[in-house]
C-alpha cells in the first residue's frame, strides 16, 4: 500500500527539484498564512459576501487585476530564472528540459494571464463608468468570465508542481507537442487551462461589445464616446472573431492527443502546418487584442495631461477600427520560412506593412494633442511619455520583420525576441501601468505616492532598453531564441550579461510599484481623493462621480451633449454659463444580486478540466455534473435583482458628497 | 539589387545608432558580414528598409522630444496653448500620407525581393549547384550528398563559389536549418523537402544552427560550417570514401535515436534514405522536392 501511493505521488507530483520544492512550500505557506488570517479576522463570511460572489463591475475588475499582478510575479520570476541562465556561456544553472518549461510557461502566463485580465479588470473598472452606466450589459456572465479566467489559470499554473509543465513554447506548435514526444500532462495542462479561461475571455468580448453598444449614457452617439471606450470596442470585436479559432485549435490538438486523431499529425493524413496556420490566426489579432486598449489608455491621458482635447479625434477611431480588422490578414507573417512561396509571402508582408500606417497615424494624433498644450508629468503621463519613443522604435523594428526575404534572416532569432517584447512591455505593459495610475483613486478613493511611482518608471525604462537592446544584436549575432545554453566561442556572452542585469532592473522596478502600494495603502488615510477628479483635468464622465463610486455608479444617469462632457461642464461652470438642470428626481436604482454561482461553477470546470489532464473519468464525470447542476440551479433562481430604494441613495450620495 | 555607394554609406552611419550597444567585436554580428549571394542581398533588403523607416522616424522622435520640451507647464511660458485645437485636414493629410508613400516603396522593394530571394529558385551561376540533402534528427544534422556519395553529422563541407542546393526534411519535430552568413534559414518539416538555394563567396568557417525549437538538446543543434576550393573538396570527400564507414540503414535507425551526436562521417549510405525519410509519414505535399524522384523510389524495409 505504502509502495503504492509512494510510486503514486513521485508520478503525480515533481520532484527532484529545489525549485519546485521551493514552489511546494511557498504554495502551503500562503495557503496556511491566508487561511489563518482570514479566519481569526473572522472574514470569511466578508470575503464570501463581498468579493467572491460580487457581480459588481468595479470589483469583478481589482480581482482581475490583482490575478494579473500575482501572474506578472510568476512570468517575471520565470523570465528572472531564464536571464540568470543566459547571463553568461555554458551555464548550469537551469536543466534543459527546466529552461524548456520555464520559456514555455513565462510566454502563455505573460500573455494570457497577465496581459489579458490585466486588461479586463481595466474594462470591467473604467468601461460603465465611462459610458455613463450602471453595469455591464450582463452581470452575472461578467462574474462567470473572471471565475473561468481565474480558474483556468490556476489549472495552468498547477502543472508546474503537479504532473509537470508544458515545454512545447507558449503556441505550442506540432508535431513537438503532440503525444509522441510529449507524452506527459503538461500539454494537457496547457489546452485545458488555456481552454477554460478561453471561454471567460470571449463571453467577456460579448459583453463589452453588447454594454458598449447598448448602455451608453443618453445623448452620447458613438462619436462622442470616450477613446478608452472606442479602444475596447475594437478589441472586442477582434476577441469574437479570434477566439472562437483559438478554442476549435486547442480542441482539435485535443482530439488528437486524447483520442487518437491526427488533425495535425503526418501519419493519419493530418497536417502541423494546419495548425501552425490556424494558430496565427488567433495569435497575431491577439497581440492587437492586447494592444488597442493601451492605445486608448494613452489617448484618455495624453489629452488629460495636456489639459487640451485629444488630435484627431475621428481618425483615431478610423484607426483603431481598421487595425482591429487587418490583423486578421496578416498571420502567416510569423512563418514566411515556411516555404508557402513568393505569392502568399509577398501578401502577407504587404498587409503587415499596411498596419504600420494606421499605428503611425496615431502616434501623429497624440504628438499634436501635446502640441500647444500645457504639459505636467504625472506618474500616468510619464508611463504616456515613455511609450512613444518606444513603442516608436517598436515600430520600425516591426517593418523590418515584415520585409519578408529579410525576415528569413531575422526569424526565430533574438531580433524577434527583442521586437516582440519591446512593442508588448513598451505598448502594453507600459499602457496599463498608465491606465492603472491613472484610474487608481477612482478605483480605490486615494492617490499613489507619485515619488516612489517615478523610482519603478525609470528603473523600468532603463532596466527595459538594457534588457532588450542588446537582444537585437544577438539576434544578427546568430543567437536563435529558445536556447538554453551557448558556447564561449560565438561571443554573445557579454551582450547576454548587460540583458540578464537590464532583466534585473525590471525586477527592481517591480518592487518599487509594490512598495508603493503597500505605501499608499498605508497612507491612505493623508491621500483621499475628495474630489473624485484627483487629476484636476478629467475629462471625461469616470471623472464626475465621488471616488471610488458608489456601487450604483451614477445615481442619476448623465445627459451627454459633446465629446468630454465632464471638462465641457466644467469650462460652462467656470465661465458662469452653466444651467443646472432642475435636480432630477431620484428613483430607485435596479441591481444585480451577487451570485455564487460564477465561482462554484468554474470550480467545478477546473474539476472536469483536471480529469482530462490525468484522464481521470470520474474526476471528469463528477466535474461536468456539477457544471450541469450550476446550471440547472440557476435557472431556477428568480431572485436575482433587487432595487436600492431612494434614500439609501441619498444617504450615500451625502456621505461622498462630491465637492466641485 | 545592389545597392549605390551613398546609401552603404548612409547605412553604415545608421547601423551603429541602431546597434547602440555593440561591444566593438562587429566581426561576430554574423548577419551583417555576409558571405554569400543571398545573404548579402538579405543585408542589402535590412538596410533599405531600415532608412526607409528612419525617414519616418527620425523626425517623429525629434518633434517628440522638442513638443515636450516646449509644451510643458511652467512659470513664464510663451508658447501657445490651444486647448480646442483638435483637428486640421491638412496636418492629417500629411501624416496620414508620408508613411502611405514610405510603406508603398518599401512594399515595391519587398515584392520584388520576395520574388528574386525565392529560396527555391536556382542561383545564377557558371557552375553546376551541387546538391545536399539536409535531414533534422532529435538533436543532430545529417547531411547527405547525392551527388559524392558521402554522408555526414553535424558537419557541412561545400566547395566555395558554387551553388549549393539543399533539400530539407525532418525526421523529428519541426525545425529551421539556418546557416546565417552565407543566408536565411527554412524551415525542416516532417513528410516534406524543402529547397534552398545558397552559396558562399570564398572560402572561409562559418557555422549554422537548428532555430526552431525541438526540445531537450535543442541548444547542441549546431554545426560547422567550412567552404573550400573545389579541389581540397573533392579530397574531402574522396578521403572520406576511403577512411569512413558506411552508414546502414541500421545505422540510420541509431542516428534517429534523441541523442546529441559529434561530428561523424560516412562513406556511403542506402540509397533512397532522403526520400524514405520525407515519404514515412504519408507525405501530403512538397514544396519543390521532385516529386518523380521520390515516387519512383519505393524503399524496403
Ligand atoms: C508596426 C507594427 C508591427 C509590425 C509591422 C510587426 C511585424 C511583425 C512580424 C513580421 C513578426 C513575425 C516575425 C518573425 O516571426 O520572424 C512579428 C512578430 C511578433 N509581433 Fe509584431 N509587428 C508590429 C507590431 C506589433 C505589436 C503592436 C505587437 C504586440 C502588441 C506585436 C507582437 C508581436 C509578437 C508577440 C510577435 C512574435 C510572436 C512569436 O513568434 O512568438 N507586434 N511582428
Ligand atoms: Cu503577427
Ligand atoms: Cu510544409
Amino acid at each position: 500500500m505504502w509502495e503504492k501511493v509512494k510510486s503514486f505521488a513521485s508520478e503525480f507530483f515533481v520532484t527532484g527539484d529545489p525549485l519546485i520544492y521551493g514552489a511546494d512550500v511557498s504554495i502551503a505557506l500562503t495557503l496556511i498564512a491566508l487561511v489563518s488570517v482570514l479566519t481569526y479576522f473572522k472574514k470569511w463570511k466578508w470575503l464570501w459576501k463581498e468579493w467572491l460572489t460580487t457581480v459588481d463591475h468595479k470589483k469583478i475588475g481589482i480581482m482581475y487585476i490583482l490575478s494579473a499582478f500575482l501572474m506578472l510575479f510568476r512570468g517575471g520570476v520565470d523570465a528572472l530564472l531564464m536571464r540568470l541562465q543566459l547571463a553568461v556561456p555554458e551555464l548550469d544553472f537551469l536543466l534543459p528540459d527546466h529552461y524548456n518549461q520555464i520559456f514555455t510557461t513565462h510566454g502563455v502566463i505573460m500573455i494570457l494571464f497577465m496581459a489579458m485580465p490585466f486588461m479586463f479588470g481595466l474594462f470591467n473598472v473604467m468601461v460603465p463608468l465611462q459610458i455613463g452606466a450602471r453595469d455591464v450589459a450582463y452581470p452575472f456572465l461578467n462574474a462567470l468570465s473572471f471565475w473561468l479566467f481565474f480558474f483556468g489559470a490556476m489549472l495552468f499554473n498547477l502543472s508546474f508542481v503537479i504532473g509537470g509543465s508544458p515545454d512545447a513554447g507558449w503556441l505550442a506548435y506540432p508535431p513537438y507537442s503532440e503525444l509522441m514526444y510529449n507524452p506527459g500532462p503538461g500539454q494537457d495542462f496547457y489546452i485545458w487551462g488555456i481552454q477554460i479561461s478561453g471561454i471567460g475571455s470571449l463571453m467577456t468580448g460579448i459583453n463589452f461589445i453588447a454594454t458598449i453598444l447598448k448602455m451608453r449614457a443618453p445623448g452620447m452617439k458613438l462619436m462622442k464616446m470616450p477613446m478608452f471606450s472606442w479602444s475596447v470596442l475594437s478589441s472586442c470585436i477582434a476577441i469574437i472573431f479570434s477566439f472562437p479559432i483559438l478554442t476549435a485549435t486547442l480542441a482539435l490538438l485535443f482530439l488528437d492527443r486524447y483520442g487518437g486523431a491526427h488533425f495535425f499529425t503526418l501519419d493519419g493524413g493530418g497536417n502541423p502546418m494546419m495548425y501552425i496556420n490556424l494558430i496565427w490566426m488567433w495569435g497575431h489579432p491577439e497581440v492587437y487584442i492586447i494592444v488597442l486598449p493601451a492605445f486608448g489608455i494613452f489617448s484618455e491621458i495624453v489629452a488629460t495631461f495636456s489639459k487640451k482635447k485629444l488630435f484627431g479625434y475621428k481618425s483615431m477611431v478610423y484607426a483603431m477600427m481598421i487595425i482591429s480588422l487587418l490583423s486578421f490578414l496578416v498571420w502567416a507573417h510569423h512563418f514566411f520560412t515556411m516555404g508557402t512561396g513568393a505569392n502568399v509571402n509577398a501578401f502577407f508582408a504587404l498587409t503587415t506593412m499596411l498596419i504600420a500606417i494606421p499605428t503611425g497615424a496615431k502616434v501623429f494624433n497624440w504628438l499634436f494633442t501635446m502640441f500647444r498644450g500645457k504639459i505636467t508629468f504625472e506618474t500616468p503621463m510619464l508611463w504616456t511619455i515613455g511609450f512613444i519613443p518606444c513603442f516608436v522604435t517598436g515600430g520600425l523594428t516591426g517593418v523590418l520583420l515584415s520585409v519578408a526575404p529579410a525576415d528569413f534572416q531575422f526569424h526565430n532569432s533574438y531580433f524577434l525576441v527583442a521586437h516582440f517584447h519591446h512593442v508588448i512591455i513598451g505598448g502594453v505593459v507600459f499602457g496599463y501601468f498608465a491606465g492603472l495610475y491613472y484610474w487608481w483613486p477612482k478605483m480605490f478613493g486615494f492617490k499613489l505616492n507619485e515619488r516612489i511611482g517615478k523610482w519603478a518608471f525609470w528603473f523600468w525604462n532603463i532596466g527595459f532598453y538594457l534588457c532588450f537592446m542588446p537582444q537585437y544584436v544577438l539576434g544578427l549575432m546568430g543567437m536563435t531564441r529558445r536556447v538554453f545554453s551557448y558556447g564561449w566561442d560565438k561571443g554573445w556572452g557579454d551582450l547576454n550579461l548587460v540583458s540578464t542585469i537590464g532583466a534585473f532592473l525590471m525586477g527592481i522596478a517591480f518592487l518599487f510599484q509594490v512598495w508603493q502600494i503597500a505605501h499608499g495603502v498605508k497612507h491612505r488615510k493623508d491621500n483621499l481623493d475628495k474630489t473624485g477628479d484627483p487629476w484636476k483635468h478629467g475629462r471625461t464622465l469616470e471623472w464626475s462621480i465621488a471616488s471610488p463610486a458608489p456601487h450604483y455608479n451614477f445615481a442619476v444617469l448623465p445627459q451627454v451633449t459633446e465629446q468630454d462632457e465632464w471638462w465641457e461642464e466644467k469650462l460652462r461652470k467656470k465661465q458662469g454659463q452653466f444651467v443646472p438642470a432642475a435636480p432630477k428626481k431620484l428613483e430607485p436604482i435596479h441591481m444585480p444580486r451577487n451570485s455564487g454561482i460564477p465561482i462554484i461553477i468554474s470550480a467545478f470546470f477546473f474539476v472536469a478540466g483536471f480529469g482530462f489532464v490525468f484522464h481521470w473519468t470520474w474526476f471528469i464525470i463528477a466535474g461536468l455534473a456539477g457544471v450541469a447542476a450550476c446550471m440547472v440551479a440557476h435557472s431556477f433562481n428568480y431572485d436575482t435583482d433587487y432595487y436600492i430604494p431612494v434614500d439609501e441613495i441619498e444617504r450615500t450620495e451625502a456621505e461622498s458628497r462630491v465637492t466641485n | 539589387m545592389k545597392l549605390s555607394k551613398v546609401s552603404k554609406r548612409m547605412a553604415a552611419v545608421l547601423m551603429p545608432i541602431l546597434l547602440l550597444l555593440t561591444t566593438g567585436c562587429t566581426k561576430n554580428i554574423v548577419v551583417l558580414d555576409p558571405k554569400g549571394p543571398i545573404a548579402e542581398q538579405q543585408m542589402d533588403l535590412m538596410i533599405v528598409s531600415l532608412i526607409l523607416s528612419c525617414i519616418v522616424i527620425v523626425p517623429v522622435l525629434v518633434m517628440t522630444a522638442i513638443i515636450i520640451w516646449r509644451y510643458r507647464e511652467r512659470e513664464g511660458r510663451q508658447a501657445a496653448y490651444t486647448p480646442r485645437w483638435e483637428h486640421s485636414t491638412r496636418l492629417e493629410v500629411v501624416w496620414w500620407g508620408i508613411p502611405i508613400i514610405v510603406i508603398l516603396i518599401l512594399a515595391v522593394i519587398t515584392v520584388k525581393g520576395t520574388y528574386a530571394l525565392e529560396p527555391s529558385k536556382p542561383l545564377e551561376s557558371a557552375e553546376k549547384p551541387i546538391t545536399v540533402q539536409v535531414t533534422s534528427l532529435n538533436w543532430k544534422w545529417l547531411f547527405q550528398y547525392p551527388e559524392q556519395g558521402i554522408a555526414t553529422v553535424n558537419e557541412l563541407k561545400i566547395p566555395e563559389g558554387v551553388p549549393v542546393r539543399f533539400e530539407i526534411t525532418a525526421d523529428s519535430p519541426m525545425n529551421s536549418f539556418w546557416i546565417p552568413q552565407l543566408g536565411g534559414q527554412m524551415y525542416a518539416m516532417s513528410g516534406m523537402a524543402m529547397t534552398l538555394y545558397l552559396q558562399a563567396d570564398e572560402v572561409g568557417e562559418y557555422w549554422g544552427s537548428g532555430a526552431n525549437f525541438t526540445g531537450t538538446h535543442f541548444s547542441d543543434m549546431y554545426f560547422d560550417v567550412e567552404s573550400m576550393t573545389r579541389d581540397r573538396f573533392d579530397d574531402w570527400v574522396a578521403g572520406i570514401k576511403e577512411t569512413s564507414s558506411a552508414l546502414t540503414l541500421e545505422g540510420y535507425k541509431q542516428l534517429v535515436e534523441p541523442s546529441t551526436s559529434a561530428v561523424q562521417t560516412f562513406s556511403s549510405f542506402p540509397e533512397g534514405l532522403f526520400e524514405m525519410t520525407v515519404t514515412k509519414y504519408g507525405a501530403s505535399h512538397n514544396h519543390g522536392l521532385s516529386w518523380e524522384q521520390a515516387k519512383k523510389f519505393q524503399f524496403e524495409e
